[in-house]
């Protein structure tokens, strides 16, 4: 820490990649969001003054917004109870849980969409389960739907909620809910007033990424939703490769990239301030 | 144990229950299908067969697109292997400001929407004249993957103690030696995790690959969706299924060597 400040050599190292994705993706990335409010030359923010007047946008984001929420919930729902199971489990039921995480991990989302396909469709297994079950009257389509969508990227983002969460959580020392329990604190005490605030950080990391994804998802909903459901991202899609019209696509990719980036550097302020280790 | 903490911890394990079901459904489906002989789908299947593998077998389309998806996946993780570590052990090593903001934005990637960043990369390549297909793929592809060396490794460097190198030295090893027997041995899980993330995450991505492919050169996930929307039968189930069974593979070659719970260590 004296003569050394200048530059260290060792830094040198780290020179290629930061160059790489400088120029391969921070410049590209600069040069969508400049072009984007530059007019024939001049900035504007005409696009974005045409683009928020249009009725039929604030369906686009309130369908993004909408789904991308209700995906988060459903994964929040189910994973934290299987992070917290994760992190108590041993022997079997551990290996049980990670190899049920990390295996989908592992296979592509179009398997994965194409999957639901079979599964919810009027003569797929939800259908034949809930009817069995008497639930339904008559075997219903889930596909095509919101509810089958929300199903679909619940399933294929919910790993990327429980794996944060059990990360903060695998780190919490047993004792301390039994110090709380010695304490005189109840059970459900103990939860909210020693588990919950201890695993924030987790959490807001793992509904940053869950939100982000399930904002972003294209494949997910060409497979499960069809052509008259779009979102801010399968708009987008679809203005470049389909109708080609690339002013309407970019516009509305610097909406969906101010979105995702604020629920990410807010939820890592956030997550730093409830003093996460992310 | 009161009543209230049997009651929390039933909720708990039946939660965890149906998650690991749910997770695995889609997986078990499509492996059924695969094996079954109906053209429609039908599960429980009305009978057994193999004929949609031997289809596979015999589609001429598939398999280089199948070596294409491979070959791409492969350079561009070796490519990210080379340059995320050395940017680890710079970042870790050089005393500077800024740090955390180089690391997020060397992760930022995996956070930001692939079809946005498709859609720059695209007008910016278009710009700088590059119409090879080839060579736009596998910049694309290394922009996927390097976020994952960097993350995995960077965070399992910062575990390491380099003292450890220089205990070595002190012990009579040479510099390169001592690195050689200390540090990769310790670092060899991340490489291996996260060359393997790295590597699945090639081979899946579609918002960015649907940019630079066109008719002639397709990866994988682009082919198969464009099956599925235009003559969907159960040959894609039998991809898909040997697709489950490498992702399987990789995970049982994963535990030995790293264990899974290092793995979920994302």
């Amino acid at each position: 820490m004296n003569a050394s400040r200048r530059l260290d050599p060792v830094l040198l190292l780290a020179l290629p990649a930061v160059l790489y994705l400088a120029i391969v993706y921070g410049v590209p990335l600069m040069m969508l969001l400049g072009r984007s409010i530059l007019v024939g030359g001049v900035p504007s923010l005409a696009p974005f003054i045409g683009f928020l007047s249009d009725p039929f946008s604030w369906t686009v984001i309130g369908n993004t917004l909408r789904i991308a929420v209700l995906v988060t919930l459903v994964c929040l729902l189910i994973g934290y109870p299987t992070a917290l199971a994760l992190a108590r489990a041993s022997g079997l039921a551990q290996a049980l849980i990670l190899v049920a995480i990390i295996l989908p991990l592992s296979v592509g989302v179009v398997v994965k969409a194409f999957a639901w396909q079979i599964v919810l469709r009027r003569d797929g297994v939800v259908s034949q389960l809930m009817t069995g079950l008497g639930l339904w009257s008559e075997p219903q389509r889930l596909l095509f739907t919101e509810a089958g969508l929300v199903i679909g990227a619940a399933n294929v983002f919910v790993p990327f909620m429980i794996l944060p969460i059990y990360s903060v959580l695998k780190l919490v020392d047993p004792r301390l809910g039994e110090a709380a329990a010695t304490l005189g604190a109840s059970p459900l005490y103990r939860f909210f007033k020693v588990a919950l605030p201890l695993s924030l950080p987790g959490i807001v990391t793992g509904i940053a990424f869950v939100f982000s994804m399930a904002a972003s998802m294209y494949v997910i909903p060409n497979l499960l939703i069809g052509d008259r459901f779009q979102t801010l991202a399968t708009l987008t899609g679809r203005s470049f490769l389909f109708m080609r019209n690339e002013q309407l696509g970019s516009t509305t990719a610097v909406v969906l990239l101010v979105l995702t980036v604020a629920v990410v550097v807010g939820s890592a302020a956030l997550s730093k301030r409830l003093g996460g280790a992310s | 144990m009161t009543a209230i903490e049997r009651i929390a911890s039933a909720v708990v394990w039946t939660l965890a229950a149906f998650t690991v079901v749910f997770l695995l459904t889609p997986l078990v489906v499509t492996v059924l299908v695969s094996f079954g002989s109906s053209a429609v789908f039908t599960l429980p299947a009305p009978s057994w067969s193999l004929r949609w593998y031997q289809a596979l077998g015999r589609s001429r389309e598939l398999w280089p697109v199948v070596a294409t998806s491979v070959q791409l996946a492969a350079l561009s993780t070796a490519i990210a292997l080379g340059l995320g570590t050395l940017c680890a052990i710079g970042l870790l090593r050089g005393q500077f400001r800024g740090r955390d903001g180089i690391v997020t934005f060397l992760v930022s990637p995996l956070m930001l929407p692939g079809l946005v960043i498709g859609i720059a990369m695209l007008e910016s390549f278009r710009a700088a004249g590059l119409r090879d297909v080839w060579l736009s793929l596998i910049l694309a592809h290394v922009v996927i993957t390097l976020p994952y060396v960097v993350r995995t490794v960077y965070a399992a460097l910062s575990l390491f103690d380099f003292t450890l190198i220089d205990a070595a030295r002190t012990l009579g090893l040479s510099y390169p030696k001592a690195v050689l027997k200390v540090l990769v041995p310790s670092l060899a899980p991340a490489f291996l995790t996260s060359g393997m993330f790295a590597f699945l995450a090639s081979m899946d991505n579609y918002p960015i690959s649907i940019f630079f492919t066109d008719a002639w050169t397709k990866t994988l996930p682009i082919q198969m969706l464009q099956y599925v929307e235009e003559s969907p039968d159960p040959t894609i189930a039998a991809i898909s299924a040997l697709l489950i069974l490498l992702a399987a593979a990789v995970l049982v070659v994963g535990d030995r060597l790293v264990g899974l719970r290092r793995m979920a260590d994302l």
